[in-house]
């Protein structure tokens, strides 16, 4: 809870200090205080309390998905500092982020539908206001609209179908909604099962699963880079968070009802999403495809109900927010240096800076799933559950489209290591070479000790 | 009492025309219109089983959602202006740039 207000705070600083003329060290201030809130939510670490009459819940998993979002968030304002930097409204951008990561908090440590809706909003308004923030390119505007049009054209579903299963239940609590689920088991009128469906529906667009992902590439590749970094780590770990807690403890008990429905989407996500990700000429639009996929492997996990899902969540999402975070953070120096995220511009990349090519080297395998990295573990430990709970089908049609995988994750790094024409060389700064060195370690750490992790949340 | 039954009706039909709206229409502030009517039928379906069940929470929850739609209102119109500057036009078929 500590933690929350924290980041509020930060983001109330940066919008004051614009008027109080600070923006010099501001960058700085806000990385500390930061810091600061993760060792708030290590204090709170295995602890359970509600605040706010039941309205917010930190429980052991709200509590490590906080810190999830906290940590992601500081590598990702260290690698960023260009973006805010030398351009204009500097105070306004810094305070947007800090607010959607106020969003994502909420989002994971709900306890009631009004804090859920909330959430969303909170998150979902300050980035549409981030997707557009190079007022200029025309690239940005269109993804600012598309992604403000189905947000809140997704948000109309979301709220049917809590106003739906409030008609139903009486109530807006999550565990009074789960008690009363339990005791009417037969009695459930139908709107119910309709309102359910409205939220997953609803939820389906806000983590992006196909056939409600169409917005998701569109937006990824407008948005300024670092923003579609932000979108992929921060937010896909907020959005996953919130749609295993309504639909993973919320309605387990009616859980069956929409598993064939989830089954169908985890089929179509990973085939699409897969698919066309193989005729992607534009690297970052290449990984927006790849974390619609890797939605779809974490919701393969989501339905084997294993005991451990909790812990295989976190390590999975830990994990692809750690390497999609270097991809990012090179692709965004490249479009610094070269003003393009197309194929042609990562060619020669070892010539040009060999730290650079082997970060991102490193982050596509993990991506891809190539052993010892933390990206083989994760994809292991979600087949091996799936498995076990007998989806013996879904799990045949993952690792054939993870092969595919392997096919479009190869092409980036065989153009890096061929032969560069010019010599223009790559320049990164020492603090971002600090970060993505981490990074990278983290990446192959990650990989020696799953076990740690997982054992964390279980 | 007018039935329960006739609220969720009514509000469905509503929202139906809104999702229908902004899937056929081409202009961004009709979109607009559109969301805001999606918005205000599920305003009234809280509103029913508000006083249908007799307790509060929906009525407040009401207060959340127009809070809401207003801020996210303010920042589709600002959107929309900072793509009309670029394109002079509110029509979305002008926002055909990113393709796979």
């Amino acid at each position: 809870m500590n933690a929350l207000l924290i980041v509020c705070g930060l983001g109330f600083i940066s919008l004051v200090a614009e008027i109080i003329n600070l923006k010099k060290g501001l960058h700085i201030a806000i990385v500390l205080g930061l810091v600061v809130a993760v060792a708030a939510v290590i204090g709170d670490w295995n602890t359970s309390a509600t605040f706010f009459n039941n309205m917010l819940i930190f429980d052991p998993f709200s509590v490590a998905f906080t810190c999830l979002i906290i940590v992601v968030g500081i590598f990702w304002f260290c690698l960023t500092s260009p973006f805010f930097i030398g351009e204009s409204h500097q105070t306004d951008r810094t305070a947007l982020i800090i607010f959607t990561m106020v969003g994502g908090i909420m989002m994971v440590s709900f306890h009631n539908m009004a804090i859920l809706f909330l959430g969303i909003e909170i998150l979902s308004i300050s980035l549409y206001v981030l997707a557009g923030s190079h007022k200029e390119s025309f690239f940005s505007n269109e993804a600012a609209f598309k992604y403000f049009i189905m947000g809140s054209f997704a948000t109309g579903f979301l709220l049917m179908g809590i106003a739906l299963v409030y008609g139903a239940t009486g109530s807006f609590d999550t565990s009074e909604i789960t008690m009363h689920i339990e005791g009417h088991k037969a009695g459930l009128p139908g709107f119910f099962y309709v309102g359910i469906l409205l939220m997953l529906v609803g939820l389906a667009f806000k983590i992006s699963v196909v056939p409600f992902h169409f917005w998701a590439p569109d937006v990824y590749a407008g948005s300024p880079t670092m923003i579609t970094a932000f979108m992929s780590t921060v937010v896909k770990i907020a959005a996953v968070g919130a749609f295993y807690k309504i639909f993973g403890l919320c309605f387990f008990s009616v859980q069956m009802s929409v598993l064939p429905i989830i089954q169908g989407i985890i089929i179509l996500t990973l085939l699409v999403a897969n698919i066309i990700a193989v005729y992607q000429n534009n690297v970052k639009r290449m990984l927006a495809y790849s974390s619609i996929a890797h939605v779809g492997y974490m919701l393969l996990g989501f339905i084997s109900g294993s005991v451990k899902f909790e812990g295989i969540l976190f390590f999975y999402l830990a994990s692809y927010a750690t390497t999609s975070l270097i991809a990012f953070g090179i692709l965004y120096a490249i479009e610094n240096a070269k003003g393009s995220t197309s194929i042609d511009a990562v060619k020669g990349l070892y010539n040009q800076n060999p730290f650079a090519a082997t970060c991102m080297t490193i982050a596509l395998l993990s991506l891809a799933g190539i052993p010892p990295f933390a990206g083989f573990f994760s994809k292991y430990l979600i087949f091996g559950s799936a498995i076990e709970a007998d989806h013996i089908m879904l799990v045949i049609v993952a690792v054939v489209t993870s092969l595919v995988g392997v096919y479009y994750y190869f092409k980036p790094i065989i153009y890096m290591f061929s032969p560069a024409q010019a010599s223009d060389k790559l320049y990164l700064s020492a603090v971002q070479k600090a970060f993505l060195g981490m990074l990278t370690a983290a990446a192959l750490l990650l990989g020696l000790l799953p076990e740690w992790i997982i054992t964390i949340l279980s | 009492m007018v039935p329960i039954e006739y609220y969720l009706w009514l509000s469905a039909t509503l929202f139906s025309i809104g999702v229908l709206g902004v899937l056929y229409r081409r202009n961004a502030i009709v979109i607009f219109m559109c969301i805001e009517l999606m918005l205000n039928a599920v305003n009234l379906v809280m509103v029913a089983f508000s006083n249908y069940l007799n307790d509060p929470a929906g009525q407040v929850f009401v207060f959340f959602i127009m809070a809401v739609a207003a801020a996210e209102v303010a920042v589709g119109l600002a959107i929309l202006v900072m793509t009309f500057r670029n394109t002079k036009s509110t029509d979305i078929n002008m926002l055909n740039r990113l393709k796979w």
